[in-house]
């Protein structure tokens, strides 16, 4: 599988937009195979969440990251963005969110 | 200190010497593993073991899952491979260890086999390692086949011009990856601009970033004005993860988001970080440092940035602890991640001591030898000063040569060097000012192309990186505009490579462990470079291009150079009237005998004099003793013994002076053996012209049978053979060149005054 690669004449004659150069949840699912192939499944499951923010921008993506940092979010909010990410068909992260909240509520890493 | 005899406090000659070495100025800890300061093992560390049940961890490292903290939970749910745990946890530390160490295990093994070890486990295996089988284990568990190298480029003004000519230099040199960082937050844009053009020039496909606070360094990369990212920190207790303002789960988000734009990733923990913070749990280094590794498997990371880093003065001071960051980055590798290890930050004031810390690393090769060479002057590196600098460079690249080693660097000319600086100065410049950031003349180009580094620059206005960084923010500035500046304003094949690195995001090879890109653009990473190496004959072995690379010096000189050197050097002096030598009966009389090649090719000694001064200086003695000078030339032989006592056998006196032309001089005496002698200066480049006139006074006592005080051989502390010794054998070889099987000659010569 070729990706199409941007010439400088398209990027000079101003044809081409910032947010119109992706990385496309193929690529990323193709980079997940071949780390699964190669034992690391870790790596594998990152590509495969990493598929999934692809259609997340890039203001979203910063203010998820920011409800996962300790003390945030309560476990309302927590759920509430799971939802919204599964929601937005990006369950695995929302996945992770969902195991964050349990963790936190034992930690104490909650929003009190 | 003592009371001697005289009643005076005093301390031993020699202690008070040591006191002055460098190493003194090193603090140096008690073990202490109440405040973690221990390296390989405390006692507070946990035994290893893990139970699984229904398919889920309830027990880790002598840990019930109810006591876990978060990063137990996140190792224990997502870091160890159940399916090989039972099998790994079963096997003894040593059976283990030597697994690592046996070419009949394959290194694919080793790797499947660590993926069923807890932190506890992992870290008492490595434990168990030698340094010198630390050394192999390096070498055979990277995953990249081809070392690389990483750059520290930065400077204290955070001045755009000099930030990109010194990227462009580092290139140069062979870095593959060069990482910037700021004394002045809000330069941080203005600097990953730099960088991403400085990179590009020259050569292509150099990686850069911007170690910033996490939110920023993901906006720039989110930019495209970074191509990778590094400082995604983990830290080995729940404490000390909490204080970094993160957690687990926080961190394996920003690491996918981090792919999700096709950018390389790496996280960053090493051992001490935890001591520091006061929040060590009692535990070694190593441990703590066990389980960031398999938390940074668990998280999806591709690589790890460990060995050390922030916390290494801590470890260094601690018994092992060295050894203890060499076991950090085999930890990494074992678990078939990317190894950026260490060596980034200064570990001494001893120059043997900070160099033995990275020889490991050197010797084995490693993804990237060091997470930050300091490719600055020590004073220009805003990370603090690396364990090597720029004031080493030319150290490194003679350790390479003389190990036969790729530690990743090549030796730059003087021209190519000034020609990407100016270019990379240029090219910023021309960017910056057409994308309205910042304004630049010539002079300021100027200085930044010859500067050494910062301190070089007049005072300019030091709000400069700020300011474009404001504009870059407010603009919206991103990759492409900094393509299209550079094609505009004439550096199209800089904004060709920057675009290539633009388009390396679009299918995401790079992401996968050990990525970097070589100089065509392939990626080199774990998968299209595997390391192969299961003994002798297998893994890395440079090509001849880069051999030839590694064996070049700048600083070697050659025979021909040497004749050229000798050539310039010829003396007015004139040898005249030479024919047969026959045997003198005069009893005042000695006999100068001198090498083949003196005064016909060779005119200058080792030490810097010219054979005309030599000579004169020795007859001048002679004079001064009361006797004559004769000069023979013997073809025969370069030996200075078989020279003089040639001389002294033809001299009517019986005593002779032998001399090289590389200045080498001696007495010698008719009836000795050949390799006896009465007087010999055998240190050429240290031989002043008083002692060429004491020898001829010398011999000439002797002649009349009196008794010397012998002129003593120059000493001196230096490393004078490393110094000479290169040239003493093109001198040889000159001397030689000379020789043929003629009687010995007599000569007179002309224009000594």
């Amino acid at each position: 599988m070729t990706v199409r690669k941007w010439r400088l004449e398209e990027v000079v004659a101003g044809d081409v937009l910032w947010s119109d150069i992706r990385i496309g949840p193929a690529q990323l699912q193709r980079q997940a195979d071949t780390a699964r192939a190669a034992g690391n499944g870790q790596l594998a499951e990152n590509f495969e969440r990493a598929a999934e923010l692809v259609s997340v921008d890039d203001v979203r993506l910063l203010a998820i990251y920011e409800a996962l940092r300790p003390g945030r979010s309560s476990a309302r909010d927590l759920e509430l963005l799971a939802t919204e990410l599964e929601r937005d068909a990006v369950p695995m992260c929302a996945r992770l969110v969902r195991e964050a909240s349990t963790v936190y509520l034992r930690r104490g890493l909650l929003k009190s | 200190m003592a009371t001697d005899r005289a009643g005076e406090e005093r301390t031993l000659g020699r202690f008070e010497r040591l006191a002055e070495q460098r190493v003194h100025l090193d603090g140096f800890a008690l073990e202490d593993p109440e405040l973690g300061l221990v390296a390989l093992h405390s006692p507070f560390d946990p035994e290893p073991s893990l139970v699984v049940r229904d398919g889920l961890v309830v027990e880790m490292d002598s840990k019930q899952r109810d006591e876990f903290d978060t990063i137990d939970f996140y190792i224990a749910d997502h870091g160890i491979d159940l399916e090989m745990a039972p099998i790994s946890m079963s096997l003894s530390d040593e059976t283990i260890a030597r697994r690592i160490l046996s070419m009949d295990t394959p290194r694919g093994e080793v790797a499947v086999l660590t993926s069923g070890l807890t932190p506890a486990k992992l870290a008492r295996v490595v434990a168990l390692l030698r340094p010198h089988e630390l050394i192999y284990c390096l070498a055979r568990m990277r995953v990249r086949r081809t070392p690389s190298n990483q750059a520290h480029v930065t400077n204290l003004l955070d001045d755009p011009l000099l930030l990109a000519a010194d990227s462009a230099t580092a290139v140069a040199y062979g870095f593959r990856e060069l990482e910037t960082t700021v004394p002045v937050l809000e330069d941080a844009p203005s600097n990953a601009v730099a960088l991403l053009i400085g990179s590009q020039v020259g050569r292509a496909g150099a990686i850069t970033q911007c170690s910033v606070e996490e939110a920023m360094e993901l906006e720039l990369g989110l930019r495209g004005l970074t191509t990778y990212a590094e400082t995604i920190s983990l830290y080995g207790t729940e404490q000390v993860f909490v204080d970094g303002d993160d957690t687990p789960w926080s961190k394996a988000f920003l690491i996918s988001a981090y792919a999700s734009r096709g950018i390389k990733l790496r996280v960053t923990s090493g051992g001490g970080a935890e001591v520091l913070m006061g929040a060590a749990e009692r535990c070694s280094t190593l441990y703590l440092e066990s389980r960031c590794v398999s938390l940074a498997r668990a998280v999806g990371s591709q690589g790890v940035q460990n060995g050390g880093i922030d916390g290494v003065g801590v470890v260094g001071s601690i018994p092992n602890g060295m050894r203890s960051l060499i076991c950090e980055n085999l930890m990494v590798m074992m678990r078939n991640m990317e190894s950026c290890s260490g060596n980034d930050t200064l570990v001494s004031e001893s120059d043997i001591r900070r160099t033995a810390r990275t020889m490991p690393t050197f010797f084995a090769g490693s993804d990237f030898l060091f997470s930050g060479y300091g490719s600055i002057p020590r004073y220009d590196n805003m990370f603090g000063p690396s364990n090597f600098n720029a004031e080493d460079l030319d150290d490194f690249l003679v350790l390479q040569r003389d190990w036969g080693v790729d530690g990743g660097l090549r030796a730059v000319e003087h021209d190519e060097a000034l020609r990407v600086r100016v270019r990379a100065a240029q090219a910023t410049r021309a960017v910056y000012e057409h994308l309205g950031l910042a304004h630049f003349d010539d002079y300021h180009v100027n200085e930044v192309v010859y500067a050494s580094g910062s301190k070089d620059l007049s005072p300019r206005d030091q709000r400069l990186a700020q300011v474009a960084s404001q504009r870059i923010v407010e603009k919206g500035i991103t990759a492409l505009d900094v393509i299209r500046a550079l094609h505009a304003t004439g550096f199209g094949v800089e904004a060709g490579r920057v675009l290539a690195m633009v388009n390396a995001r679009l299918d995401g090879d790079y992401l996968q462990p050990a990525a970097i890109f070589d100089e065509e653009m392939n990626v080199l990473s774990s998968l299209t470079d595997p390391n192969d190496d299961d003994g002798p004959g297998t893994g890395y072995w440079p090509s001849s291009d880069r051999r030839a690379e590694i064996a070049f010096s700048p600083l070697a000189g050659s025979v021909q150079s040497l004749q050229g050197e000798q050539k310039a050097a010829t003396h007015r002096l004139r040898v005249i009237n030479e024919g047969p030598a026959v045997t003198g009966v005069d009893p005042s009389e000695v006999v100068i005998g001198v090498s083949p090649a003196l005064a016909r090719s060779m005119w200058v000694s080792s030490g810097g004099h010219n054979v005309a001064d030599m000579l004169r200086e020795i007859l001048a003695g002679l004079e001064e003793g009361g006797s004559t000078g004769r000069l023979v030339r013997v073809h025969r032989s370069i030996d200075l013994g078989v020279i003089g006592l040639t001389a002294a056998k033809l001299s009517g006196s019986g005593i002779g002076i032998g001399l090289q032309a590389k200045g080498t001089v001696l007495i010698h005496q008719r009836d000795l053996p050949p390799l006896a002698n009465l007087e010999l200066l055998s240190m050429a480049p240290l031989i002043s012209l008083e002692m060429y006139r004491g020898i001829g006074r010398n011999a000439a006592i002797r002649a009349r049978g009196g008794r010397t005080i012998p002129i003593r051989n120059p000493y001196t502390n230096e490393a004078i053979t490393a110094r000479y010794h290169a040239t003493t054998v093109a001198m040889v070889a000159m001397e030689r060149m000379a020789t043929s099987d003629e009687d010995p000659t007599e000569f007179e010569i002309t224009g000594l005054e």
